[in-house]
């Protein structure tokens, strides 16, 4: 932990971390399968990324009805994190560019 | 069929059910455990390229997934195994071995779905009647009582589940 800085120091201008768009240009994609429920689907979604109830049934019925969602976004590290661990509930996930 | 109880998720399966379920398991853990042929299309969906339209780094992905991965599938399905009576019994899940169960029997049941070809605008129980108009003796009309019995096991774990 940082203590509490008991010298003033000059008052610089806030650095703005902007992230540079080559490093956020990749999602997590869900496809459409025949098999997996969609109370399974919303359940998974809710359970991986802490969704609500409500956001995880509208991702999960643009995945029944337009064949694919994105379900997160973000660096592609993360997104190949995401898209494995949704693999490993059984559903049907891959990483693209946004 | 699950139902909660508690905290708890309880079913009671008969001999039949039982076996039925231990038997689609296995299949599921042979396949994930010798040769594990990644041509079979069952592999295929349960272990889908990460980049569809990259084979080159999905491969290479897979080196450092691919392991964890099986590894996990083989757990959720030894795991199934483990609380399964099989002389027919309750089962009774907490919230983590009740994910558990979610989880193989998925993997049990897009196995079967590809090997039924089951479609988005499949009717199992036109499918179930066609097929037993077809041939009573035939291992689909067995295949797909077994598809439509786990469907509805899935079906009541994650009602019990999400309460």
């Amino acid at each position: 932990m940082a203590a509490p800085q008991t010298v003033p120091v000059e008052e610089t201008h806030t650095e703005v971390h902007e992230v540079p768009e080559t490093d956020r240009p990749w999602v997590t994609v869900v496809w459409n399968d025949p098999v997996n429920l969609m109370s399974y689907v919303t359940w998974v979604l809710q359970k991986l990324f802490g969704y609500s109830k409500e956001k995880a049934e509208r991702l999960m019925l643009d995945v029944h009805h337009k064949g694919r969602a994105i379900v997160s976004s973000g660096a592609r590290e993360r997104m190949e994190y995401d898209a494995s661990r949704l693999q490993s509930y059984g559903l049907w996930a891959t990483v693209d560019k946004s | 069929m699950f139902v909660r109880d508690g905290t708890v998720c309880v079913a009671r399966f008969g001999p039949a059910e039982a076996a039925v379920l231990n038997e689609v398991v296995l299949e599921v853990i042979t396949l994930l455990s010798e040769g594990f042929d990644r041509a079979n299309p069952v592999l295929e969906r349960l272990f889908p390229d990460l980049y569809p339209d990259d084979p080159a780094t999905s491969a290479e992905l897979r080196k450092y997934t691919e392991d964890d991965l099986r590894s996990a599938k083989l757990e959720q399905a030894a795991l199934l195994l483990d609380l399964l009576p099989l002389e027919g019994g309750d089962v009774a899940l907490d919230e983590e071995q009740a994910e558990m169960w979610l989880r193989a029997l998925t993997d049990v049941r897009l196995a079967l779905g590809l090997r039924l070809a089951i479609t988005d605008d499949t009717d199992l129980e036109e499918e179930l009647d066609a097929a037993v108009l077809h041939d009573p003796t035939s291992p689909r009309v067995g295949q797909l009582s077994v598809y439509a019995y786990l469907t509805y096991l899935q079906e009541s774990l994650v009602g019990a589940l999400m309460g």
